[in-house]
Order: structure tokens, then sequence, then C-alpha cells
């Protein structure tokens, strides 16, 4: 009886409710723009910076400067310490943080309505007159340096590493973030105020504000914060090939359950086929306990506790990427088996009521994302770091149903190539061995 | 533990937000049900909490409370295996559990006008799970792997586990939620079925409702659903063997290769949040923040990091939920040069001169100006409001308790946390682990 219920509910699936925010866009005096959403109920506002080029600025042999200097925004500013600032920063129960990632160097800050101006003072000041003293300069390093030496002893971070590096080879994406000990140990305070000009210039700014704030409030509230900053900055980087054959690459480390991280390369995030590979994506590996990855290695074979892949469109490559774990004696099997999905996608396709039910599941889920002042504002300013207008949030499940079978079907044949998957193994798996 | 990748984030020490639109009510049954309103988006998430975690497991079964949240996503009566998450995506809403000490708790978060099919599918699901042995041994594989992916593979998650054995001397805190090993691959099918049929009750379990709903809409629908379930007369009063007087301080030093740098943390036994009697938690909770919360402000940060760059990372940390004895936690990790005894020397000094002398009146200040802000901020996210409901009240915590603590703690004094800080920093009830690569590193 309960199945009959719930077909009738699923038959209503298709009715589901729109994300209900209204974005406006700002153009503040000086020139900066920004996405706000005014949300008064709960007094306080969500601000969210970005800046395009980020690590991938690092100058040559100066690999994790960016990433040095964004850990010492933080650590004393304007005519303040490292604890003076700090301790004014705690006194407004203020939150800050500042982390570089390969394209990009994110700032989140969130403040109370009681003490915005004084906050903002703060965040600005760190952001536009950091010191890079010698004192905060040794003790970010050494955490840095620090680390990176656990970096080395994680399955995880040593697959990412190996993986990246056979793949990128000499382009920014093919090494750390964080740098290697030696460059890191080499990094001065001129280093840190070049890549501090060079990451946070106005050209390559986004901006979202979510919360307790007027629209017509944020133009001069932006114009004070991030005005001083340099209007421009260096190139960024050029695209790059993804450089890895099919094959398997296996790293030894003494450790009871192997790791994997797989791929090959994708699509382009504005490419007209990408919401068909994004849907293609979600049946094979990105669907929770529904995908055919989960299906075959966990739940009918009890092969790992999770196995996921995702489409990577980066800025300057793009990846179909995946990872599984499963003990040393299992993972070989594992690997067959996703060889196996990955061939049955690419050959046969997904069926109707495959595409159907992800269909549903993204656009029914798309609204819930939009569900608090910080998470609104991390949406926004992705969105327009790739390009995308604020309508996009109404139009976007109907991006979704318009994907045909026969368009994710051709898509998942050009997308998936079996032989083109390397997998980077990392433990003592049995069964298994390195390619040529 | 989760059933998913999905990482559940601890729940601080932080709490209820009055501000908060909550509405509780209990069901005939014995079901307590709690409402957040929060109307902004049209979303909901629907959580049934068990009063029953890992430390409620019988002696030799260690992992079955866990195990059995994995089970729950099994066949029922009427819900084939994988059906109730298939549904649920279907529905475009995603769902997980997981499981702790003191609670296993489940939830979904979807469109809220799905709040009936998650009600009467987790109804269902209470009391009419119908696994079979062949889940049993898939699901059992499944498990063993999340422990080697959590603990086995994870010097740090190992080395936790053999200071938490040792901090506790009786209570079942001092096993992993996952399981020991060996005990995992023992669970059969009558293990979970007897810890199913006697715990996963309406009288045992709490149903938190939060998001755009209303409380009477919420009410109709738990009693049609959950209301007409009986409640298990059989249930046992939740007794546990309760700590012993610990009279000798414990040192361990955990040896793996795949340390990367070695550290130091200790654990001292420390009490919980207790029903009408929240005040020496609170007080904990400022100890905590005072001695390791923030490197640049707190004792230990400056002395170790800013006035000597002893260590690269110092931190202290305490959460009062929990239902029995909980921990205090400190914890060094030495610059490249610095010996553990050194940088343990140097940490005892600073625990030392915080008993002797008087606690800076603006750093109090500014930590009860966080912890109201952090208040604030809670109510930027209803699921996080909810799991705080959820866990309070499966640890034995009331509703006014919950309501009553951001005034608690806005209360403590100085002298509140002197006299919790004389009586938790004793060494006679703590662990101290030195986590090194190899033996050559502990010294």
């Amino acid at each position: 009886m309960l199945r009959i219920v719930f077909a009738v509910f699923l038959a209503h699936a298709a009715s589901i409710v729109q994300a209900e925010i209204d974005i406006k866009e700002v153009t503040s005096p000086g020139g900066i723009n920004a996405w706000v959403v005014e949300e008064p109920s709960i007094p306080f506002i969500g601000l969210e910076i970005r800046f395009r080029g980020s690590a991938s600025l690092d100058l040559p042999g100066k690999r994790g400067a960016t990433n040095l200097m964004a850990g010492l925004l933080e650590e004393g500013s304007g005519d303040m310490t490292a604890q003076e600032f700090q301790a004014a920063r705690e006194a407004l129960a203020a939150r800050f943080s500042y982390r570089a990632y390969d394209d990009t160097l994110s700032i989140s800050a969130r403040f109370l309505t009681e003490n915005r101006d004084e906050a903002l003072g703060l965040l600005r000041q760190s952001l536009v007159s950091p010191s890079f003293d010698q004192d905060a300069l040794d003790r970010v390093r050494a955490q840095v340096i620090t680390g990176i030496g656990s970096d080395a002893k994680d399955p995880n971070e040593i697959a990412n590493a190996a993986f990246d590096a056979a793949a990128f080879g000499d382009h920014p994406y093919g090494s750390s973030l964080s740098g290697t000990v030696e460059t890191v140990s080499a990094l001065t305070g001129d280093d840190m105020f070049d890549a501090h000009r060079n990451a946070l210039t106005r050209d390559q700014l986004f901006v979202a504000v979510v919360g307790d704030v007027r629209a017509d409030e944020v133009g001069d509230m932006l114009d004070a914060l991030l005005i001083d900053l340099p209007a421009t900055g260096p190139d960024l980087p050029p695209d790059v090939d993804f450089g890895l054959d099919g094959g398997v690459t296996v790293i030894d480390f003494n450790t009871p359950q192997s790791v994997a991280l797989f791929g090959h390369a994708g699509i382009k995030r504005d490419d007209d086929d990408f919401f068909a590979a994004y849907i293609m994506n979600r049946v094979l590996g990105a669907g929770g306990f529904e995908s055919r990855l989960m299906q075959e290695v966990r739940e009918k074979r009890g092969l790992t506790y999770g196995i996921r892949t995702f489409l990577v469109p980066k800025f300057h490559a793009e990846m179909v990427l995946g990872s599984v774990a499963s003990s040393n004696d299992t993972i070989a099997e594992a690997i067959e088996v996703t060889r196996n999905e990955w061939a049955r996608m690419a050959n046969e396709g997904m069926t109707a009521e495959e595409l159907a039910t992800a269909k549903t599941f993204l656009t029914g889920e798309y609204p819930l994302r939009f569900d608090g002042n910080s998470e609104i504002a991390k949406i926004m300013v992705g969105m327009q770091m790739i390009g995308l207008s604020p309508d996009y949030v109404v139009n976007r499940n109907d991006y979704i149903e318009a994907v045909t079978l026969e368009d994710v079907n051709r898509v998942a044949a050009e997308l998936l190539q079996p032989d083109d998957l390397h997998f980077v193994v990392v433990g003592k798996p049995e069964g298994l061995e390195s390619t040529q | 533990m989760t059933r998913l990748f999905a990482v559940l984030a601890m729940i601080g020490f932080a709490t209820a937000a009055k501000a908060a639109d909550v509405t509780t009510f209990r069901l005939d049954n014995g079901m307590d049900v709690v409402v957040i309103e929060d109307h902004r988006a049209p979303a909901v998430v629907h959580m049934v909490w068990y009063r029953i975690g890992s430390a409620d497991e019988p002696v030799g079964a260690s992992g079955v409370a866990h195990f059995l949240e994995h089970l729950l996503f099994k066949a029922t009566d009427v819900l084939e295996a994988g059906e109730f998450s298939a549904t649920v995506a279907a529905n475009g809403g995603s769902d997980n559990a997981f499981t702790s000490y003191d609670y296993t708790a489940y939830f979904q978060r979807i469109a809220a006008d799905r709040l009936e099919l998650m009600m009467q599918m987790e109804s269902n699901r209470m009391n009419n799970l119908a696994i079979t042995a062949e889940d049993i041994e898939t699901e059992r594989n499944v498990v063993l792997e999340e422990r080697n992916q959590r603990t086995e593979n994870n010097p740090n998650a190992l080395a936790s586990e053999q200071f938490r054995a040792a901090l506790y001397q009786n209570h079942r805190y001092g096993l992993p939620v996952i399981g020991w090993k060996h005990e995992m691959e023992q669970l059969d099918l009558q293990d979970t079925l007897d810890f199913y049929d006697l715990y996963y009750s309406p009288n045992n379990a709490v149903l938190v409702v939060a998001g755009d709903v209303e409380p009477d809409e919420v009410k109709a629908l738990a009693e049609t659903y959950y209301g007409v379930i009986p409640a298990e007369p059989q249930l046992p009063e939740r007794l546990r063997p309760q700590e012993p007087p610990q009279r000798a301080e414990r040192r361990i030093t955990f040896a793996d290769p795949r340390v990367s740098t070695p550290y130091i943390t200790r654990s001292y036994l420390a009490p919980e949040r207790d029903p009408g009697a929240q005040e020496e938690a609170a007080a904990l909770v400022y100890l905590a923040e005072l001695l390791g919360g923030s490197p640049f402000t707190s004792d230990l940060g400056r002395a170790l990091q800013f006035d000597s760059q002893i260590a690269v990372y110092t931190n202290a940390s305490y959460s009062g939920n929990a239902l029995d004895d909980t921990s205090f936690g400190v914890t060094v990790v030495p610059s490249a040069d610095v010996t553990l005894s050194e940088a343990e020397a140097a940490m005892d000094e600073v625990i030392a001169s915080f008993l002797e002398n008087d606690i800076d009146p603006e750093r109090m200040e500014s930590i009860r100006t966080q912890l109201r802000a952090s208040e604030v901020y809670a109510l930027d996210d209803v699921s996080g409001l909810a799991r705080r409901y959820g866990a309070a009240l499966t640890q034995s915590l009331t509703i006014e308790d919950v309501q009553a603590w951001p005034d608690v703690l806005q209360s403590v004094t100085e002298d509140d946390i002197k006299a919790v800080a004389a009586k938790v920093l004793n060494r006679d009830q703590s662990v101290t682990g030195w986590v090194v690569s190899n033996q050559e590193e502990a010294r």
C-alpha cells in the first residue's frame, strides 16, 4: 500500500519550487561590481570576495608565495601586530578567512550589523596594508612547512600530487600551491609584497554581499574596502592540455587501504554540452547511493565505503575525476568494476528512467542550496566568476530539463574514454602494477 | 560515523538561539517533537534521533549501533533496499544518517512540501526493517572499509583511539563508535535485530523538523505517522557503567611511521552539561577559549607561538555535549627543533601559570561577545539548530536547558573558571599522549 502512495508523490515531483532570492546588481562610485541580496531578518552581513589568479600567479621559483601571503593577511597590518589585529577582530566577534586556491583567492567575512564599520575597517587594513613582518613570516612559514610534511605522508595527498604532476607538468596546476620545503624556505618579505600586489587587483575582483544591509549602501562600503588596491595585475597563465595517458601508476605506501584517484580530460563549464555531462556524471558517480558506481562497487560488492566522480572544469584545464578507497586486497577489483562502468556508460548510455530520475533530483535540489546568507553569498560570487548572470538562478533548472536522452548519451560517448582513464593508486595494492 | 561521505560538523559548545522560533510537544506514545521555523527558504530538514549510541552497546558487540544505522537503508516490509534514499533523491532531496556515543540519527533535507513523504518512510523503518543475512555480509564489508578509511589509514585516528581507551577506565566512551575491528568482523543478524527491536521505538526517539513549516501542520503529520506506533514497554532505563575515581596519570607513546610531525595531546576527564546544571560546562567553554582558543590571544598561543617559538600549533578544546563525563583536551605541535619533553614542559608551565594568575577582564569580555555573536551567526544555519536540539534531547538535556544555555554562558565569572580549572586540570584524571613516527622522536 505504501508504495502506491509514493508513486503519487513522485508524480508531483516536477512541480518543484524555485529559489526565491532577489539579486541586486550594484556598481560602486569607484567602479566595483557586486551582487547583493538584502536579508534583514538576522543582524549580520556575509561578504564573499574573490580574486581570480591566486596561486597560478606565483612567480618562477616562488611556488607557494601566494599561499603564504594569503596566510599572512591576518598576521599584522596597518600599525597593528598580528596579536593586536586578532584581539581587535575577536572583540568585534567578526570572522574573517583568507585562503588561496589554484585559481582563486578567497576572502570570506561575517560581521554583526552593530559593529559593521569597525569590522570593515579591520578587514580593509588586512587587505590593503598587510605588513608581512619577518616574525609573522617565519611563524606562518613553519606552519606551511608542517603542512607540506603532513601531505607527504597522506595517501590521498600523495595521489593528488602524483596525478597533477603527471597531468600538468610545469603549468601551475602541476604542483601543489603550498610549494615545496625548498621554495617556501626561501621566500622573503619582498616575495610577499610581490605576491600581494599581483594577486589582489581590482581587475580580477568579484564580490557578493548578503544580509542586513541595503543595496544602496553597498557601493560606498566596497569603495572604502577595496578601492585602494591596484587597478590591474599580471596576465593569467595560459590554458593547458591534460597530459596524462591511460594506465595505472602504483605508488608504494605502507597502509592497509589503497586509495585511487582516477580521471582523464573533461569538458569546459561554458560548453553547450555541459549540462548533459553534468547529468551523466550524476548517474555515473556523483549521485550518492543511486549512482551506478556506488551501486556496483559498494552496495553490491561491499568493496568500499565510498566512490565518487566529479566534473572538474577549472579555468585553464578540465577533467573528469573520481576517487575510491578499498583494502589492498580488493582495490584491483574495485578498479576493474569502475573501468567496466565507465565503458558501459560510454557504450550504452543511460536509460530514459535514469535521466528522468537525475533531472528530478537536480532540479529539486537546486533551490535547497540557497538556505542561508553565507551559502547564498558563496553561490553568487561563484556564479560571477564563471560569467553567469543573476537570471541563471531562475533559468538553471530549464537548462537541466532541456537535456534529451540523445544529448546525454552522445555526450557520454564523447566524454567518457575508458582507455584514457589513468589510475594513481597509493598503498600496497595486490594484483596491480604500474603500466609503462 | 556517517553513512555517506558527508561530514557532520561537530556540534560545538555553542547552542540554542532564543531568537529561533521553536515549538515542542510530546506525542502520546512518548515521542518528543521539536519544530524550528525558518521561512527564508522553501526547504525542510526532517530528523529522527534515537537515544541509543555506541556507548549503549552490549559487551562484545562494539560497532553494532553504527552498523545498524547502515542497515536501516536496506529493505523494510514495503521498501526495497535502497528505495528510501532513491525516493528522497527522486524528490530532489538528500538523506544521510550518523551515529555517535549517545545517539543515532537519520535525516533528510528536501522541499518543504515533501515532509509528509519523509515521515511516511521514516516512521515505516522505525519498526519494519527486513534485513537479510546477505545484507549483513555485504554491509559489514562496507563498514570495515569505512573503518579502514577513517581509522586504519590514519595514524592520528589510531592514536586517539588508544588514548580514549585509556582515558575511560569503565565507561563505554572508551570504545570507538565504529567498533573494534575484531568485534565488527563478528557482528551478525541477531546482534543487529536485538538492538533494533528494543531501541528503535517512539518512546526512545526525538523528531526534529526545521525549516519552512508550521508547527500545527507538523503536529498533525507526526500524529498520523509516528503517533500510531506503539511505545516499547520493555525499553530499559539508560544505565551505563560510570567512571570510578581516577587516581593515576596515564602516559602513552604511539608510534607509526605514517606520522609526519610529532605532537602531544592530553585529555582530562571533565564534566558535561547536565539537566538544570550547566554552569561547570559553561565555565569549561571559557577555560578552553582562554587556554587555547585563539592562537593569537590564548595563553598557550601567546606563550608557545608568539613569546617563544616552541610550537607551530596549540589548541585547547571542550564540548559539553555528552550524556556522561566528557573530556577537556590540550594539544601542542612543537616546532621542528623542539623535543616533546620541552614542549610538554612549556605547556604545563602555561597551565600552572593560568591556575596561579588572574584572568584578564578584557579577554573575558571578548569571549562573551564572541559567544553572543555565535548565537546570531547560528540563526543562519537551520540544520545546525536542528542538530543542537536533537543532540541535547538525546543526551538527557531538556528544551529549557538548551534555551537557557546562552544565558548560562553569558553569566560565567572569573571565579567559576578558576574553580573548574582547579578541579579539571588534574593529571591524575588524564591521559597524555605522544604521537611519533618512531621511538627516536619520543624524547
